[in-house]
């Protein structure tokens, strides 16, 4: 029987290459799935690998669900590395949409431009303030942060459902549950013209660039993540433990209010029961998926977005429930777990068995 | 008088749900695993367990089918955590995640299928008592079924061999390793039976308390579970009262609306959901106590031999 045996130290080989096996692996379960409900794998695969980049009207579109994906997934990061697990940055994107949106009905013909500003830090401070809340219970009661982020969550939808049912709805709006379209002048701006793709992407790999000096060029940042990987270390280190508590929710939070900012300032353009789209579960898997490195996320958040795209496709083309997306989310971070086995141990058959 | 028998009714319905998958979550915990993949398995269980229905017409298939993917799922979750060491609270999230997009692409085809009406189940003479009739004995078996499950696993925690050995294995698994129990096997046992428990809940729900099949229908009671354990510090006593509880507050906001409070419906909706946060803080509140109450290798990996 094969044998695990641990390595002596972690094989930076597998770190990288368990991502590329995982998908290897998902794709391969893909190509089983398609077969057994009798749609042309091929056909299958060209919804998710092919179609999603074969123009540059796709490959903007592409960028445009990748963006939130890679902006929560940043601040996910820094959490993870910090040992906090933070699960509820869907409730914290909700939240910062919310908090975005409240600011974007204030707009008429008559603001400025500058209301964009307003727009995103509101975003930015609901997201700030969910995640808040979590940070507080956990670091006054003890109480465990994966159930509360997560609980918040459904808090969150809530929260939105009333608004847009009820003080929020859109008076013109034959009573559908939705605020009113947003001004014209709430749009984040767009980088050119006949593409979707806004300053949020830049904004994102900004982050990406700030969050890779925070984490292994600065002294606060090397403390935060020791705090996660060595807690007795960083007692002996004097490292604070409630302080790596807040940094991580409060950038986890404040980054996810930032995507849900962009969203609904930016594609969705009003409040709907709609906005919550998962990317605060997806951007868990993008995080883990990227090895939790602000580099890696790029990978992984064009990755997940092609899963979303080609779930799309494959509803519209091919007649399959759009949620094959969330199966082959879930595929992916399950066989990443199992592949990162290796990462730690080398398979051995043993002598003389 | 009448409505409060109903609601009494309501209570225990709801308390099942939640009763069955925290006593299945606390048998996995007891040995030292935290399986947060719960409301997965429930939603997966629930449409494996309606489908069932559907096609069998026999409620029993469809627990026994919902037990099964409940399971299965969880024996996957087992081996990776157990076997390959993967991280309990990754993996068990990987789970959760797989399981909502699961049971959606699965079901859509169970979306507009509803199952036959069935006859109320009623305890013979019991039942015509007034008000305690209604309140108490007018419920599917299996509400019945919970009761006595939390006290067998009362029996068998604390009063059997194979119990003190579950329990070992959760608060040191290397001191049972060294007295010759196979510590992973025993785990994996338990992980298992805790699937098929979630597993039962979420057909329960599919099946029987809300008879129809809906994305997403499971709504955090797999999350609300987990949450159960530890309000009950790992006691099963504790867990079907806090399950009744909790079942109680669910039930609650219909009571409200029905009688017509004017509050907003999303404020009575998050209503389960904010309680399971302020229950949690406020017991979580000592770190003393919850130390001393949880096992002790609760969520860390276990090597023999290394």
């Amino acid at each position: 029987m094969l044998k695990l045996e641990a390595r002596p130290e972690a094989s930076t080989f597998w770190s990288l290459a368990s991502p590329v096996l995982a998908l290897l692996l998902t794709v391969l379960v893909g190509v089983a799935l398609f077969m057994a409900l009798g749609k042309d794998p091929v056909r299958g695969l060209q919804m998710f690998f092919w179609e999603p980049i074969k123009s540059a009207y796709a490959l903007g579109e592409l960028m445009v669900k990748a963006t939130p994906l890679l902006v929560i997934a940043l601040g996910l990061g820094v959490c993870y590395r910090s040992n906090v697990w933070n699960i509820g940055a869907e409730g914290q994107f909700v939240m910062g949409a919310v908090a975005a949106g409240g600011v974007a009905l204030l707009a008429d013909a008559t603001t400025g431009r500058w209301i964009v500003v307003a727009i995103v830090l509101a975003g930015v401070l609901g997201g700030m303030a969910w995640a808040g809340l979590v940070a507080l219970l956990r670091d006054r009661f003890n109480a465990n942060e994966i159930l509360v982020s997560l609980m918040l969550v459904y808090v969150a939808d809530m929260v939105l459902s009333y608004l847009v049912y009820g003080p929020w709805k859109d008076p013109a709006g034959y009573n559908f549950p939705q605020s009113k379209t947003f001004a014209a002048v709430t749009q984040i701006p767009r980088l050119m013209s006949g593409s979707r793709v806004s300053v949020g992407l830049l904004l994102a790999l900004v982050g990406v660039a700030v969050m890779w000096v925070f984490l292994f060029r600065t002294r606060a940042g090397f403390a935060q993540q020791v705090g996660g990987l060595a807690p007795a270390a960083a007692r002996y280190a004097g490292f604070s433990s409630r302080k790596a508590l807040w940094v991580a929710l409060l950038v986890s939070g404040g980054a996810a209010g930032l995507a849900g900012a962009l969203e609904v300032a930016g594609p969705i353009g009003q409040l709907t029961p709609y906005v919550p789209a998962g990317y605060g579960f997806a951007a868990i898997i993008v995080a883990y998926v990227g090895r939790l490195h602000p580099v890696g996320m790029v990978f992984s958040a064009v990755l997940m977005s092609m899963f979303y795209i080609g779930g799309e496709l494959a509803q519209s083309r091919l007649g399959l429930p759009k949620s094959i997306t969330g199966v082959f989310q879930g595929l992916l971070l399950f066989s990443l777990l199992a592949c990162d086995t290796l990462v730690a141990y080398r398979l051995r058959w043993p002598k003389g068995a | 008088m009448e409505s409060y028998a109903l609601l009494i009714a309501a209570t225990l319905n709801a308390g099942t749900v939640l009763a069955l998958a925290a006593l299945g979550l606390l048998i996995n915990e007891k040995a030292g695993i935290v399986n947060l993949g719960a409301e997965g398995m429930m939603l997966c269980a629930a449409i494996t367990g309606f489908a069932t229905v559907v096609h069998t017409g026999s409620d029993l298939l469809g627990f026994a089918a919902g037990m099964g993917a409940g399971a299965v799922l969880a024996a996957l979750f087992g081996l990776l955590v157990i076997w390959l060491g993967t991280n309990q609270y990754a993996t068990g999230l990987a789970l959760s995640l797989f399981g909502v997009g699961f049971s959606a692409f699965v079901g859509i085809g169970y979306v507009q299928e509803k199952l036959p009406a069935r006859a109320q189940f009623e305890v013979p003479w019991l039942s015509d008592i007034p008000l305690l009739g209604p309140a108490l004995f007018r419920q599917h078996p299996l509400v019945y079924g919970a009761i006595a499950f939390a006290l067998a696993l009362i029996w068998f925690l604390y009063r059997t061999r194979t119990g003190l050995v579950l329990r070992a294995v959760g608060e040191s698994p290397e001191s049972a390793h060294a007295l010759g129990y196979d510590v992973r096997r025993i785990r994996l046992a338990a992980v298992v039976t805790g699937g098929a428990l979630c597993g039962l809940a979420g057909a329960y729900i599919s099946v029987i308390y809300t008879p129809l099949w809906v994305e997403g229908m499971v709504a955090g009671k797999g999350w609300i579970a987990l949450a159960l354990t530890t309000f009950a510090t790992w006691r099963p006593a504790r867990v079907l009262l806090g399950a009744y509880l909790f079942g109680g507050v669910t039930m609650l906001q219909f009571h409200l609306q029905g009688a017509g409070v004017d509050v907003p419906s999303q404020l009575l909706t998050a209503l389960p959901y904010v309680a399971t946060i302020v229950v949690l803080a406020l017991i979580s509140r000592n770190p003393t106590w919850i130390r001393i109450n949880m096992p002790a290798s609760l969520g860390k990996a276990f090597h023999p031999g290394s």
